[in-house]
């Protein structure tokens, strides 16, 4: 289908989507809130966005975006990124879990890299780091804790033993 | 010509000579012993030896070469270091039985040098039922493994030494019946017996199928019986367990170690024995120049080489093949070995009966 | 006689159904990484896997924030050392793609080379290290025999042997050795006549046949809802190779076959390999009598800048598809920067096949997942 068949097919199911074609692929802007639906629709007939290659969350300072990249393996030419934006205080967003199981694992990633929370995930918990890292770091920062809590990949991640500055 | 026969009756007829018999018999009781040790000591020294260079050949790599010339000391540079470790013996580990297994299993293996032939009347038991004798001296060594095994006070070692426990007990019906074949054809238990019938030709020649197949049932057996690849999951692949002889550290590793490669050689000598003539040279019907030129070389030459030629066989497997399963080893004995052994028993009795072997 | 070694948790912590919980790893012999598995078992039957990752993680990308375009680069052969080329080549195309830049032909077609050259070196050693999980020793020494011809065919041409920092944004740091065409000459004639020796040794065999046959099965619909991809779901019957769907270097001229299989079991994931590593020669062979003179590298600046926006790059590596996602502010470091690794997809993928098999299967599944862990925690 061609990036035309695909605005329109949406704009009909999803009316508050919006677009941009300036990067490689097409990408599609939608709310936090309607986010599930239109994964479920991409996944469904007559598209069957059935890859999901990558799932990730950009920090811009503002607010966070979670960004997904899929395609169909019956049409390896039709990409599609679709992007929704979070709230930086409390960014919680619907799994996807359930229509494409690579998103466990990668949602926990993104969950301990930048803390958006996954409703309905079924084992959110961190997966590469270890609690006892997070824990001890902020041990002597204990109101830091309860507000900001350690999500390494965000912009304003405080790092006290400097691990990552060069 | 110096064999080892005149060399043992000119000792005893010396001993008997000079001392009462009852002084005679204990010296000659004490030789006995030190050959037996010495024996052991040198043949765990080569076989390791042997292992790796064969092993490394193999995977094309050159093997030890820096101890000694051609790395002929590496064993005992292991053995060693081995000494020096401290020996560990867990907390709650069953005290006397951790130490009493490797001495088990070693037992074992110095009883079954009894009735092997290793050259002409060079034996130094000839029982009237020596193959029985063999069998049921050999089962005793699951007793070892298992105390080992119990004895550790680990789940994970007696898992392994009961699985290792049930192979061994499993393949020993098949070694059993390929045994049986030559009793059957020969007609008696004894082991000399066994190799003079041997005479006009190796069991392995004269008594076709039914004994290739028992031969062939035999190796397979025997490598199941000693732990060895591809049937040694109970000692390298840890997937419960990292095999019965875990906790055990310093000598009484060692000696677990050894008794595995006297085993090896054990088991080889029998299999020569019976299937290809044990100390007879090759001779073949009644080709009388033939069979002259090969009584030249000596028997001890002719047995040892035979071993040793069974003994690269085990280890070329080893080498070679992945490790089976738990469940498909087990399956291959009794769905599969058993009861082609039961079958071969049964067309050998027939064979022997009509006469339909040379 | 190697053992895994293994910290066996306390005994008296069973499951909720009396059910025992081992742990496998995080030290493996000679393969893998360090990945930490643990298993729930009943008696023999393996309930349920969950890997605990993150011993060789080194937030690599918070680090690449602060790294420049150039130095970026080099950070993902440390990742997938077994890929090393093929990760650099993806980061080298994202710029490429992002700043416009042209790529002679010569680097073009040397980078394809190499990339396969490396592809056939990640198989080696996957046979060898799959095969030693198993319990056959020997097939290691005879892969490592090939391997060690490319890994000198690198290092004359690279400096390097594993992690080879050569690949640079417009094609090549320096040019290639003049020896490389005659040695990977050599390679190519001695590794024909070698690979019938796997066939004859590990594939034909018995032993091993009923160990791979018919575990660790997935369908082909699990493999494409997991996200596995790379010869994984190669053996399941889903056509994913990258080289095909997005050509990228000289790989549009050349002719090679996507090798796909549909039994989806661990022998299928074995033999896929195996007839990739031939492909892989024959693309070798097309290129390498005619490799194009003239610049080994484009005309770019020193500092590199990428323009606001995003870029994505896939490539097909030894294990899977390998994506580079950036997000740039116009400045000379990333602002976010996402490697998507095959092998993190590719693991998440072995709770789902190992469920109900035992413990032997697990081995020979996970053997031919072929999972390297510094990919898979970056």
């Amino acid at each position: 289908m061609t990036n035309e068949a695909i605005k329109e097919y949406i704009t009909a199911k999803a009316p508050t989507a919006t677009y941009d074609e300036t990067g490689e692929w097409l990408n599609i802007l939608v709310e936090s809130t309607h986010f599930k639906s239109l994964a479920t629709i991409l996944n469904g007939q007559p598209m069957q966005m059935n890859f999901l290659f990558c799932l990730t969350c950009v920090d811009y300072t503002t607010h966070l975006t979670m960004v997904y990249h899929m395609t169909a393996t019956k049409d390896r030419n039709m990409n599609i990124v679709i992007k929704t934006n979070l709230d930086r205080a409390n960014p919680i967003i619907e799994t996807v879990s359930d229509i494409w199981r690579t998103a466990e694992f990668h949602e926990r990633e993104v969950f301990e890299m930048f803390g958006v929370q996954f409703a309905n995930h079924p084992d959110l918990r961190r997966l590469i780091l270890e609690e006892e890292t997070a824990i001890a770091v902020d041990e002597t920062k204990e109101a830091v804790v309860e507000t900001k809590g350690y999500w390494p990949l965000r912009k304003d991640f405080e790092d006290p033993i400097n691990m990552i500055k060069l | 010509m110096l064999s080892l026969e005149s060399i043992t009756k000119t000792t005893q007829d010396w001993l008997f000579a000079k001392f009462s018999p009852e002084i005679a018999l204990t010296i000659e009781c004490v030789i006995v012993i030190l050959l037996c040790i010495t024996l052991f000591a040198v043949l765990g020294l080569v076989l390791v030896l042997l292992e790796r260079k064969v092993a490394a050949r193999i995977q094309i790599r050159l093997g030890p070469n820096r101890v000694g010339p051609g790395g002929i000391f590496q064993t005992a540079a292991d053995t060693l270091k081995l000494i020096m470790k401290e020996g560990l013996t867990p907390d709650s580990a069953d005290k006397f039985l951790f130490n009493l297994a490797p001495f088990v299993v070693m037992m074992v293996a110095m009883l079954l040098l009894a009735p092997i032939a290793f050259a002409k009347n060079f034996q130094i038991w000839d029982i009237n039922i020596g193959v029985l004798y063999i069998s049921a001296v050999s089962s005793l060594s699951v007793i070892g493994i298992l105390m080992a095994g119990w004895a550790s006070n680990n789940k994970y070692s007696l898992l392994g030494a009961m699985r290792s426990g049930a192979q061994i007990v499993s393949y020993e019906l098949s070694a059993g019946f390929a045994v049986l074949t030559i009793v059957v054809l020969t007609g008696s238990l004894r082991i000399s017996d066994i190799v003079a019938s041997q005479e006009n030709g190796w069991w392995l020649f004269k008594g076709h199928i039914p004994v290739v197949i028992a031969f062939v049932l035999y190796i397979i057996a025997v490598t199941a019986e000693t732990n060895r690849a591809p049937f040694d999951l109970a000692e390298a692949e840890s997937e419960l367990t990292a095999g019965f002889h875990t906790e055990y550290s310093g000598m009484r590793f060692a000696l677990f170690f050894l008794a595995e490669y006297i085993n090896i050689f054990i088991v080889c000598a029998i299999g020569a024995t019976l299937f290809l003539g044990g100390w007879m040279p090759l001779h073949i019907g009644h080709w009388d120049g033939f069979n002259h030129i090969m009584d030249y070389i000596p028997s001890s030459v002719w047995f040892m080489g035979k071993t040793f030629f069974l003994i690269f066989v085990i280890m070329w497997f080893r080498w070679t093949f992945p490790r089976l399963r738990v469940d498909q080893l087990l399956n291959l004995e009794w769905k599969y070995l058993l009861p082609i052994s039961l079958f071969n028993l049964l067309l050998v009795t027939v064979i022997a009966i009509m006469g339909w072997h040379f | 006689m190697y053992n895994q070694t293994e910290i066996i948790k306390d005994t008296t912590d069973l499951g909720p159904d009396g059910e025992l919980v081992i742990n496998i790893g995080p030290q493996h012999p000679a393969t893998h990484g360090v990945l930490h598995l643990v298993v729930t078992l009943n008696g023999e039957t393996i309930k349920k896997i969950e890997p605990h990752l993150g011993y060789i993680h080194r937030s690599i990308e918070k680090m690449c924030e602060r790294l420049s375009y150039r130095q970026f680069i080099y950070v993902t052969s440390r990742m997938d050392y077994l890929s090393s080329h093929i990760n650099n080549t993806a980061c080298a195309l994202l710029i490429e793609k992002g700043m416009q830049i042209e790529v002679p032909e010569r680097a073009k077609v040397v980078r394809t080379i190499l990339n396969e050259l490396t592809r056939i070196a990640s198989h080696e050693l996957w046979i060898g290290a799959m095969a030693m999980d198993l319990g056959a020793f020997t097939p290691f020494f005879y892969a490592f025999r090939e391997r060690e011809l490319i890994t000198d065919i690198m290092e004359d041409t690279c400096g390097a042997r594993l992690t080879m920092n050569y690949i640079v944004p417009g094609g090549l740091m320096y040019d290639i050795h003049p020896n490389f065409q005659t040695k990977v000459k050599a390679f190519v004639k001695q590794f024909k006549e070698k690979v019938t020796e796997y066939e004859d040794l590990v594939t034909g065999n018995v032993i091993f046949q009923s160990r791979t046959k018919g575990v660790g099965v997935l369908t082909a619909e699990d493999a494409i809802s997991y996200g596995c991809t790379g010869p994984v779901a190669r053996a399941s019957g889903v056509s994913c190779d990258m080289r095909k769907i997005a050509p990228y270097d000289a790989y549009d001229r050349v002719e090679f076959d996507e090798v796909i299989e549909t039994a989806g079991d661990s022998f299928a994931r074995y033999i896929v390999r195996i007839k990739e590593m031939n492909q892989s020669i024959r693309i070798i062979e097309q290129l390498i009598d005619n490799i194009p003179e003239g610049e080994f590298v484009g005309k770019t600046k020193n500092v590199l800048k990428l323009n606001k926006g995003e870029f994505y790059q896939r490539v097909e590596t030894a294990r899977g598809e390998f994506g580079v996602y950036i997000v740039s502010e116009g400045g000379t470091t990333p602002y976010r920067i996402k490697f998507r690794s095959p092998g993190f997809s590719n693991l998440s993928v072995l709770d789902h096949i190992a469920k109900g098999s035992k413990i032997g299967d697990l081995m020979a599944s996970m053997g031919t997942l072929d999972l390297v862990i510094p990919d898979i925690d970056r």
